[in-house]
């Protein structure tokens, strides 16, 4: 840390040392200079910390590894035959040790000998780092320095280090993307390693917490996703029931109907809905719709279930309201006002030119922001694990508690838990499901939508 | 001006009306009218519906929670007896903070009620006052140690169950097996209001307090740090890859396929679930770097990623506001593209930016699922000093007080609610302002 | 239906029939439709300054006038149009075979299918050819059974001149025309109600110039049958479509005459200065 702000203390001598330099050769003659004074220290001070700095972030990247890997080598034999998650508890013991503070397990001589070895390797890579960092730092001053001549063109050496520096930008949401899909992929292959696909997309039953036979596969519960995806189907459908007609009537409603005045008000008080936290929708939902309806039921005889489907669909309808609202008053109001009028002009009423040929025009839009919507329930978190099941039922019977992947996902994972078992892993590859689902929905989507915009611009 | 003149009964079949159609033209208006009412009515419903739930939702929590600001006390007075505490006089704070303050505070508790001898009787009046509360008459007689030595009438903070029986949630005329207060407790409650020694006070604990098992303790500060370190984190990172990845895809990609990708790509990361993010801190950031787990600097890298495409998509609307003659006019006087984006078109977009950063920060704010995968679910007591400390946040700990069962914790996680909806309310206004401040039409 | 000769003036039932005879029959002065004193404002600004104008039966009447002048709002007075758009305040009487249209008795969805409106861009619903000429008569109850609606359809389209091109597709998409058949195919579906006048704001102005020519041509047939309003900036158009030309300036009505009079002998200058070239 206290390396990575001397780099920029010696970039900022940098700047000022450019600054002076350009002044200088230009002899008080800046139009003489190719570039401003300002791109000349900017160039100076880019040469001092830019291969500094890109060298720290390499060695912290590096050089762990190779530490330990030279460390694992001085271990005692027995503890290099350890794997996985026993191997990373002893090392971590062996860094506490080159620390001097006291181990969690037990220190024999070699553990101590490889924390004495650990501790001195590691700081003979820190000497090395602040060495070569000085280094490249000073140098690319001095380098700077000597290369500030009139004609070179250090705007555009500096603009084309913005350039990158923007591309770099960019490129963070395709790591970002790719590092969903390897981590999420990963992981899941070695939980399909262990259950076959097939069990796990096609099976009945779904009890991750309790092994039935000792010899059974994973050996700690059956992975059959089928509830689980049941589950979530029911309670999006219901969340859909909900917010599907009151979102695309609301919608018509304030693109047709609504005056200004009426709209200004009504649509951000709408959008409130979506901007209240889900975490605050799972606790309405679980402590006072379901309730609610529990009472409710037993007071005309039927048992509903204290975390029933209906509750957390429901709630989770009320926060996708504003969603499918927002969407469908965006297509609608994307409908030419010829189309309106031509309906108008023959004498149709505003309910006839809506429903016949307003919505009909504006039904790619409208589907797509539904796809989106279901996407977003299907991804839906919060309300869930507070207000669903945690059991797994194969049943529609939205009375009936049923769970649902992201409830499973959070309990599977939540806790301490054995990063290696197959109950961790199942996670991911439902982690891997809700991605693909909603990546196919949300792509679905974009693409029908684009289509849609196509046709009326 | 045409040779074929048109026959005289050219329209006839249009002009032809079906038969009765006069009489049942005037019914069929009446019914299109009343259908058009009808629908308007129904689309009007469907807002009004909207909204009924947001009043429903959001009275229920007020409704719950306002309770949580006020907290009861019982004066009670306490003996600071220097035998219990200092013995030897000394005056070291390490000597006075490791007595018993418990134990004093019961001992003035039965100081009131000298009829209580049994041992029953008595813990029943133990369960009048908090039994945390030691902690917080430890710290005041250590911030003051003259206070030793002498018997003065303290504020204690009661229990849960006598707050919420204060407060009517605890019925007293409830079956005795139904309540947690038993016969005994309600009466030495009534005694103690009767003496003017039992009160309800604005409820400072919660604002200064972590989290705690007992609920009359509990308090939001550590969330609050931590949901600031997360914040400040997501900020600082987010805000310059996503306005840099905005500014590129914006002004400098050339029209390729490698950039279509990435614009896909964003407009795809907005639609992924948050708690796929949660996976990918959990496997790259726990798993693969080895960070700190339920550390704000992990959940901040999270939501970073999560925010992203947020502030990508409202950037560049704002670059696109800008209008094309001002590029022009920096380009034509030989401006390069750099100074002409650095000088012109940024500070231009600058409101708008701000306003997608505000908005994408708010989103963030309101985030749980992610966390929970990160481990950021543990129970933290002590506000976190750096990004780096276990921590929790403000929408976990609505998350973790949701789940207890104590009515008094149902109090508090409203409560909760109330103050992380008015740091979102404060944000949207703030982005809200600097929309109607720099408005800008060309 | 042709025979019945009951005959109502304040009847607003849809019977074109009856209405239109009794115009022609009439004397030769009574205008099928006028307008006195119209002013109209949108928000706080006056588009309108009391305009007074009949528009006779059986002709075609041109409103010509620079852009911004306030004819094609005029226009859309006629069959109250204007009630769509917010902030739009109307003064001044507007009668259709002496009714007042904005009288409160009127309604106005039966207003339009008397009044019919044709559009500056030819704006077919997205749907097929039938159904885009049958949306008028299904909505008003003008057809019972698929023949009657079968037959009506082939009529609008033999009436607008279009059932040749299209008798083969009629299921095909109304968007997949060409622009010049899209505008015919909008007329068609505004005669497809009968209505006593139709209205036309420049229905030219986005077609080619063959296309035009095919719906000028139209224009002129429409009028022995219908009454014609028709908004242009084409001055020759105005001169080849219209038997009445009236000249619109900021908002106000300049002049207003036989078309060959107004183009040949304008008695204002104004007039002569726009139909010349000099402003517009």
């Amino acid at each position: 840390m206290s390396l990575v702000l001397i780099v920029l203390v010696l970039a900022g001598i940098a700047y000022y040392l450019g600054h002076r330099r350009s002044l200088r050769i230009a002899g008080g003659r800046i139009a003489d200079l190719h570039s401003l004074p300002g791109h000349y220290a900017w160039y100076a001070a880019l040469l001092a910390a830019g291969p500094a700095l890109a060298l720290i972030v390499l060695w912290s990247i590096v050089s762990p590894l190779v530490l330990r890997w030279a460390t694992i080598g001085r271990l005692p034999a027995d503890a290099q035959a350890l794997s996985g998650p026993r191997l990373d508890f002893l090392m971590q013991d062996v860094a506490r040790i080159a620390q001097g503070l006291p181990a969690r397990g037990d220190v024999t001589p070699g553990l101590a000998q490889a924390g004495a070895f650990y501790g001195s390797l590691g700081t003979a890579s820190t000497l090395l780092l602040w060495l070569l960092v000085l280094v490249l730092a000073v140098g690319g001053i001095y380098l700077a320095l000597r290369w500030i001549a009139p004609d070179l063109r250090a705007r555009n050496h500096v603009e084309r280090v913005v350039r990158y520096l923007l591309l770099a930008a960019a490129v963070i949401s395709i790591l970002t993307t790719a590092g969903i899909v390897f981590s999420v992929l990963f992981e899941s292959l070695r939980f399909f390693n262990r259950v076959p696909v097939t069990d796990f997309l096609f099976g009945l039953h779904w009890s991750p917490q309790t092994a039935l036979r000792a010899d059974q596969v994973g050996s700690s519960g059956s992975f059959g996703a089928i509830p689980l995806f049941v589950g979530t189907l029911l309670i999006s459908t219901i969340a859909m029931l909900v917010a599907g007609p009151i979102g695309l009537l609301s919608a018509m409603y304030l693109a047709e109907y609504a005056s200004p005045g009426f709209r200004n008000v009504a649509k951000p008080l709408m959008e409130i809905l979506a901007g209240i936290p889900t975490v605050v929708y799972g606790f309405f939902a679980a402590l006072t719709v379901a309730p609610f309806l529990r009472d409710a039921g037993q007071a005309i005889g039927l048992d509903v279930a204290s975390e029933s489907a209906l509750a957390a669909g429901g709630v989770m309808g009320i926060m996708i309201i504003p969603f499918v609202s927002s969407l469908s008053d965006d297509a609608l109001t994307a409908v030419p006002a010829a189309m309106r009028d031509a309906s108008l002009g023959l004498g149709a009423t505003r309910a006839e030119t809506i429903r016949q040929v307003i919505v009909p025009a504006a039904l790619p839009g409208i589907i797509a922001g539904f796809l989106l919507a279901v996407s977003r329930a299907i991804g839906e978190t919060m309300i869930v694990v507070m207000a669903a099941g945690l059991t797994a039922n194969l049943t529609v019977n939205p009375l009936a508690a049923v769970t649902t992947v992201t409830v499973q996902i959070v309990t599977l994972l939540v806790g301490d838990q054995e990063f290696d078992s197959a109950k961790t892993l199942a996670a991911f590859a439902l982690g891997l499901m809700l991605f693909v689902t909603t990546l196919i929905l949300n792509v679905v989507a974009l693409y029908v939508m684009r289509k849609y915009r196509e046709k009326y611009d | 001006m045409t040779d074929a003149a048109p026959a005289p009964d050219r329209f006839s079949r249009l002009r032809a009306r079906p038969e009765g159609f006069e009489e049942r033209s005037k019914a069929l208006t009446a019914r299109r009218y009343a259908r058009e009412r009808r629908f308007k009515a129904l689309g009007l419903g469907a807002i009004l519906v909207a909204m009924a739930l947001l009043l429903i939702l959001l009275s229920s929590v007020v409704r719950q929670g306002y309770g949580a600001f006020w907290q009861t006390y019982v004066r009670v007075p306490v003996t600071l007896d220097a035998a219990v505490l200092d013995p030897k006089g000394t005056g070291d704070p390490e000597v006075i903070g490791k007595g018993n303050f418990q134990k004093l505070i019961y001992e003035g508790l039965f100081g009131l009620f000298p009829e209580a001898k049994a041992r029953p009787e008595r813990r029943q009046l133990t369960r009048l006052v908090s039994s945390g509360a030691n902690l917080i008459l430890r710290q005041k007689v250590l911030d003051d140690p003259s206070l030793v030595g002498t018997t003065r009438d303290v504020w204690i903070v009661a229990s849960d169950e006598v707050d919420q029986f204060m407060k009517g949630a605890i019925a007293r005329d409830a079956p005795p097996a139904a309540r947690p207060l038993k016969d005994g407790a309600i009466a030495a409650i009534d005694r103690l209001e009767a003496d003017g020694r039992i009160e309800q006070r604005f409820n400072t604990l919660l604002f200064t307090q972590g989290d705690s098992r007992e609920p009359e303790l509990a308090g939001i500060w550590g969330a609050v740090v931590g949901s600031f370190y997360l914040m400040l984190v997501t900020a600082l990172l987010s805000t310059p890859l996503g306005v840099g990845a905005a500014l590129y895809l914006e002004e400098f990609a050339p029209k390729s396929r490698a950039t279509d990708f990435i614009e896909v790509n964003i407009n795809n990361l907005a639609a992924v679930p948050s708690i796929v993010f949660g996976l990918l801190g959990l496997a790259v950031f726990l798993g693969l770097f080895n960070m700190p787990r339920s550390a704000p600097i992990v959940g901040g890298l999270t939501l970073t990623l999560m925010t992203l495409p947020t502030i990508v998509v409202a950037t560049r609307a704002a670059l696109r506001a800008v209008p094309p003659s001002i590029h022009q006019a920096a380009l034509g006087i030989g401006a390069s593209k750099v100074q002409t984006i650095w000088h012109h078109v940024l500070p231009l977009a600058l409101p708008g930016i701000l306003t997608g950063v505000i908005i994408g920060l708010a989103q963030a704010l309101g985030e749980t699922a992610p966390l929970l995968m990160i481990g950021m679910v543990a129970f933290v007591v002590d506000a976190p000093s750096t990004p780096f400390d276990p921590s929790t946040a403000l929408p976990v700990q609505i998350y973790l007080w949701a789940d207890s069962p104590e009515r008094a914790f149902t109090e508090r996680t409203s409560a909760a609610i109330m103050i992380l909806l008015a740091f979102l309310i404060l944000m949207n206004l703030i982005a809200v302002l600097l929309r109607r401040r720099f408005e800008r039409r060309w | 239906m042709q025979g019945e000769t009951a005959l109502n003036a304040t009847a607003l039932a849809l019977d074109p029939p009856q209405a239109a005879r009794a115009a022609e029959a009439g004397p030769k002065t009574a205008p099928k439709m006028a307008t006195r004193g119209v002013k109209l404002w949108y928000g706080a600004k006056q588009a309108l300054f009391g305009i007074d104008l009949d528009i006779k039966a059986n002709e075609a009447t041109a409103l010509i006038g620079p852009s911004g002048c306030g004819k094609s709002t005029y226009l859309r007075c006629l069959n109250r149009m204007n009630d769509v758009i917010e902030g739009c305040r109307i003064e001044g009487e507007i009668t259709l075979d002496g009714e007042d249209v904005y009288d409160r008795r009127i309604d106005v969805v039966q207003l339009r299918a008397r009044v019919g409106m044709v559009f500056q861009k030819p704006n077919p619903f997205p749907k097929s050819i039938y159904d885009n000429v049958a949306y008028g008569p299904r909505i008003h109850g003008l057809a019972r059974g698929k023949a009657e609606m079968d037959e009506i359809v082939e009529q609008s389209l033999k009436g607008a001149g279009l059932w040749k091109e299209v008798a083969d597709r009629l299921h095909a998409p109304g968007t997949g025309l060409s622009g010049g058949q899209q505008q015919r195919l909008c007329i068609a579906r505004a005669i497809a109600v009968s209505p006593e006048v139709i209205l036309m704001d420049e229905p030219c102005s986005a077609l080619d110039p063959i296309a035009t020519a095919h719906v000028e041509e139209l224009i002129d047939e429409l009028r022995h049958d219908f009454t014609i309003v028709i908004v242009t900036h084409n001055m020759q158009q105005a001169a080849r479509v219209s038997q009445r030309t009236a000249f619109f300036h900021l908002g106000k009505l300049i002049e207003v005459g036989e078309t060959d009079q107004v183009f040949t002998n304008p008695r204002e200058r104004m007039t002569q200065e726009y139909i010349t070239g000099r402003f517009g």
